[in-house]
């Protein structure tokens, strides 16, 4: 395997997406985002200087919205959703250490 | 023989005519599912309550003329990463458990208009990521045809639903063969449309760029009944086109005089299973005898086209998926200790190993110092995938291919080795990189006795020829049952 | 200290634009409303929801950059940024990172040493987070999505300021052309104005930046030019000590008026930005941008040079009128009804700014309207009222934007100009104040003025001082 992910990568990228992995899972997954690595890697072979990146097919442009003003009133449907509210807001633990 | 053997039209013609009801037709599907479900777990949710009370509805509008389209009062099954008011979308996923939307998905929301009556929703992939339906946190599907094998994915909920009659037809979405590859498992037909044609606003995120929702039926005609229905440019999605053609059932014609049909040589190469081979090539040996003009030629950059799908899908779903915190709706970890532990865990516990594996993969490919080698590089591999097609559709109408190496594996299978599950997905990622139509429809059984399935690939916006071939070669055959409905089950 | 040292100082100032919908969806951006009512799937991140953008976020982002001499990029796009946190709905904002709206511009600042050109990097387009409440009942944090998705422009400086004092004057002249563009209102207190400093420290002479940290969190002047203050202590006082400055985000604590690092082990910096797939790009025509070039207002320079020349008034007034961009649109109306130009600018210079200063107002907040000051204006040209009943006219017309015709009526403010009334009143004072009489007859000017405001007193005010002080001295004389 060229590619060696190790634990510190692992701990990074758990971090960046909020994930936290047991070991055996951690294992597997420095195993598996390796292999996925390698294979990915094998898009060096190809020749793209000079291409442009492209990231939307069409070349669809200024799609806009009209600066006028309609309310919806769905709070408490969308609340009902939410693991814990408390006074009409959605409630997480304290943010400030 | 049952209502639910008709094809969605059909059963919407007797519907007009008055020769059934639309709450008949949905008791009917009921029956079905109770039948067959327990076997083959193709539903999620199913909502028998909420369809018969629409049904009723929907045929009080049936009577006064308000409904008088094809799918008026004919039963469907959705996707369950399409958002429907009310009524719990999971995405096959533990993390959201129990959410229910404020608001229905705008394709949805156009077949409600059509008098579609809502059955439930059909299982998926976790997160439409995976290619058997066998990462839903609710439980794998098993193919109607046979119970030890796969429906393929992700939309194998649908496909699988569709072949058992437990409806008339169902939508599904497609990031990268997603309807295709399960319809052909099941021996069904399903449209993968261009990008932008049918609204996404409301369909659960995997990768924005490539997602797209389509029909899956029992013909060719259903899907492009279906897809007449669905397809619309909505204002709410950026994304969407203003085409001018949505009359997509107008070429149902049974005509491929002088139609250039292409057959790229390195789809046809290693790795292809030899009666799937043979099942297409003679496609198109039938097709040629209908007029058509076949020429096989070289597409090139196919072995690119899955490394640039999985730093594309998996960056973009790394970033979909953040909003699955705990915070606002699903799934929250019963113990934590402040806000990074509590995010932490109630992703770790609500999403399964390939979701987590496809987010890590996609947030390590977008970190400082990965960008340019990886994300920047998958953006112009498929710049120049797209030119492939390009050039590849100024000398052919249609491009005629394999839709999976293989019929549909056996349970588990798969799974054991994530890369050998991407590389089955080898013939449809590149029409989700080039944002190409593509249609997939049976055209024989193997050995096993498992649909094999073609596939026909158009270029942007030509869904009508693909119709319109599809159409022909259909009619050349007769529709399969499978086995189950045979009475082996 | 031995070594001298440079501070070096770049701004990233956030300013929310005065749309009336946010950002990507139809909700409204007004302010207050109980907790996630100006809500829908789109600002509140609920899964399938897609952004639509605002056609008027671009116009004002468009007009900023024109004002600040940036060159427009004629085909911008959005990107994602993506971190946790809670007021994050999606868990990523949609910013602009690769292909910004505007690049490349500059203001011009005043300093002691003359004008400085201060460099602007960018401006970009992005969306607002919601507001966390802290509930220290529970111990827990409350989220509010009411902000989330309103529309903010970034305006990202180059590090060309030196110390506060230019910063304060960058910051005004930004504020100032924002609001004269009419793109925001600006105020730094209710955070419709952020500024983010970054600032590093090096030795006199060097030019080589040093490592700059970022600091966030304030909320005035005041704190900004304390921030500063202390950062470059900080800065200095490290690499007197051989230590180095390390690159992080501090939060800066106006209270203490000490700073701390944000940083913690959760927070690792790394937005992950790529091209947000769910928004397609602008672009931005020649013809949009000569639309909106042509429909550009008068800034402040330009109302400077004209109000000299077209008014004639002193560059003094002209400094003040247009300090405000309230204060220059109240100048020109009046102007335009009473023709009295001067007079105008000093309503506003004299009661106007006295009376802002005694109710804590903003020139924003000013709420009468040009028709009553200039009636009132005529009123006293007329000499119909004296200018301590105008002054109280004003106080009202100021506080509650009355009628100051009908006010004076029907208060009966009006100057009696009535002579005989006047002589009978004056008649009487002299005859009850003996002793004022006998004093300004012995030669006390001063007791003239008790008499003139005896006489005003029993006038309720409605005599014209001049006429009262001529018919006292005859009257004065008369009794000789």
């Amino acid at each position: 395997m060229a590619n060696v992910i190790t634990d510190e990568m692992m701990e990074y990228v758990g971090i960046l997406a909020k994930l936290e992995l047991s070991k055996t899972e951690r294992e597997q997954a420095k195993c598996d985002m390796g292999r996925m690595l390698d294979y990915i890697d094998k898009l060096n072979e190809l020749d793209t200087d000079g291409v442009e990146p492209m990231s939307h097919i069409f070349p669809i442009h200024n799609v806009f919205r009209e600066d006028i003003v309609k309310n919806s009133d769905e709070r408490d449907a969308m609340l009902a959703n939410a693991p814990k509210t408390k006074d009409g807001a959605y409630k997480v633990p304290k943010t400030i250490e | 023989m049952s209502l639910m053997s008709l094809t969605a039209v059909e059963l919407g013609k007797k519907i007009q005519a008055k020769e059934v009801t639309a709450v008949e037709a949905a008791r009917e599907a009921f029956l079905q599912i109770e039948r067959m479900d327990s076997k083959l777990h193709c539903m999620i949710t199913v909502d028998k309550e909420g369809a018969l009370e629409r049904a009723e509805k929907v045929q009080e509008g049936i009577e006064k003329g308000f409904f008088k389209g094809p799918l008026a009062g004919v039963p469907v099954v959705l996707k369950d990463n399409l958002c429907t008011k009310g009524m719990q979308t999971t995405c096959a996923s533990k993390i959201l458990y129990h959410f229910k939307p404020t608001y229905t998905a705008e394709a949805v929301k156009n077949l409600e208009q059509a008098g579609a009556v809502i059955l439930g929703k059909a299982n998926m992939d976790e997160f439409a990521m995976g290619s058997t339906t066998e990462t839903s946190f609710f439980g794998v599907t098993k193919n109607p045809w046979n119970l030890e094998h796969v429906p393929g994915g992700s939309s194998g909920g649908s496909c699988a639903a569709v072949a058992a009659e437990e409806c008339s037809y169902a939508l599904g979405s497609d990031t990268g063969g997603s309807i295709r590859q399960p319809s052909a498992y099941c021996g069904v037909t399903g449209i993968k449309p261009t990008y932008g044609t049918v609204s996404r606003y409301g369909l659960i995120a995997y990768a924005s760029s490539l997602d797209q929702i389509g029909p899956v039926a029992k013909d060719v005609g259903d899907c492009a009944a279906v897809l007449e229905a669905i397809a619309s440019y909505d204002p709410k999605d950026s994304t969407s086109v203003k085409r001018k053609d949505y009359d997509f059932t107008t070429a149902l014609v049974e005509d491929v005089k002088g139609l250039r049909i292409g057959i790229p040589k390195d789809y046809f190469g290693v790795g292809l299973d030899a009666e799937v081979r043979e099942s297409i090539l003679q496609a198109a040996k039938v097709l040629e005898g209908q007029g058509a003009v076949l020429e096989e030629f070289d597409l090139s950059l196919v072995e690119y086209a899955i490394p640039a799908y999985y730093i594309i899908a998996s960056a973009e779903a790394s970033s979909n998926l953040a909003r699955f915190d705990g915070v606002k709706y699903g799934y929250r970890t019963k113990e934590y200790e402040g806000l990074h532990q509590m995010y932490k865990k109630s992703r770790s516990e609500g999403f399964g190993a390939e979701v987590k594996r496809r987010i890590m993969l996609g947030s390590f490919v977008l970190s400082s110092g990965y960008y340019d080698a990886y994300y920047l590089k998958a953006l112009k591999t498929k710049a120049l995938i797209k030119q492939a097609f390009d050039r590849a559709f100024e000398r052919y109408d249609v491009i005629l291919a394999p839709v999976a190496p293989t019929t549909a594996p056996k349970l588990k299978e798969s799974l054991c080795d994530p890369i050998q599950m991407y590389l089955s997905d080898i013939y449809t990622i590149a029409a989700n990189l080039a944002g190409l139509p593509g249609i997939s429809l049976p055209c024989g059984i193997d050995s096993k006795g498992l649909p094999i399935g073609m596939q026909l690939l158009g270029d942007c916006f030509q869904e009508k020829k693909l119709i319109r071939a599809a159409y022909t070669f259909e009619r050349t055959r007769t529709y399969e049952r499978c086995k189950a409905l045979k009475g082996v089950l | 200290m031995s070594r001298q040292y440079e501070t070096v100082i770049g701004l990233e100032v956030h300013v929310e634009l005065a749309t009336k919908t946010k950002i990507f969806c139809a909700c409204s951006t007004e302010f207050g409303g109980a907790p996630n009512t100006h809500t829908c799937p789109v600002c509140t991140g609920m899964p399938g929801a897609l952004p639509v953008l605002n056609r008027q976020v671009v116009e004002y982002a468009i007009a900023v950059g024109l004002a600040t001499n940036c060159t427009i990029n004629q085909c911008c796009k959005f990107d994602r940024k993506n971190y946790f946190y809670p007021d994050n709905p999606q868990n990523y904002q949609i910013s602009q990172l690769y292909e910004p709206i505007c690049r490349d511009g500059y203001v011009e600042i005043d300093t002691p040493s003359g004008t400085k050109k201060i460099g602007i990097h960018e401006i970009h387009m992005e969306e607002d987070a919601g507001k966390l409440m802290h509930d220290e009942w529970e111990d827990c944090s409350l989220v509010d999505f009411n902000r989330s998705g309103v529309p903010l422009i970034e305006i990202v400086s180059e590090p060309d300021m030196r110390d506060a004092k230019e910063v304060i004057a960058y910051l005004d002249k930004l504020r100032l052309i924002i609001q004269y563009l009419g793109a925001s209102d600006c105020k730094l207190q209710e955070g419709s104005m952020r500024a983010d400093v970054n600032l590093s420290v090096r030795e006199t002479g060097s030019t080589r930046l040093g490592t700059r940290t970022e600091m966030k969190n304030l909320n005035s002047f005041k704190a900004i030019t304390r921030a500063i203050e202390g950062e470059r202590e900080r800065q200095i006082e490290l690499l007197e000590m051989g230590k180095a400055v390390v690159q992080e985000t501090r939060r800066w604590d106006d209270n203490k008026e000490s700073s701390y690092a944000m940083r913690s082990k959760e927070d690792a910096q790394d937005y992950r930005y790529f091209p947000e797939p769910d928004l397609v790009p602008v672009w931005i025509s020649d013809e949009w941008l000569a639309q909106i070039r042509a429909r550009q207002p008068e800034l402040r320079t330009q109302k400077l040079i004209r109000y000299k020349k077209e008014f004639d008034i002193p560059d003094y007034d002209a400094q003040i009128i247009t300090s405000a961009k309230k204060m220059a649109d109240l100048f020109e109306a009046t102007t335009a009804i009473c023709k009295k130009p001067k007079k105008v600018s000093n309503w506003l210079m004299v009661e106007t700014m006295r009376l802002m200063k005694e109710h804590e107002m903003e020139a924003e907040e000013l709420t009468f309207s040009p028709k009553h000051l200039a009636e009132l204006i005529e009123l006293t040209d007329k000499g119909a009222i004296n200018s301590s009943v105008a002054k109280e006219v004003f106080e009202k017309i100021f506080l509650e934007d009355i009628d100051p015709l009908q006010y004076v009526e029907e208060h009966g403010l009006k100057t009696v100009h009535d002579e005989s009334v006047l002589r009978t009143v004056v008649e009487k004072v002299i005859e009850e104040n003996p002793q004022s009489v006998a004093d300004y007859r012995g030669g006390k000017e001063k007791a003239m003025g008790f008499l003139v405001g005896q006489t005003m007193k029993a006038m309720k005010g409605k005599a014209n001082p001049a006429a009262v002080n001529q018919m006292l001295k005859e009257l004065l004389m008369v009794g000789i």
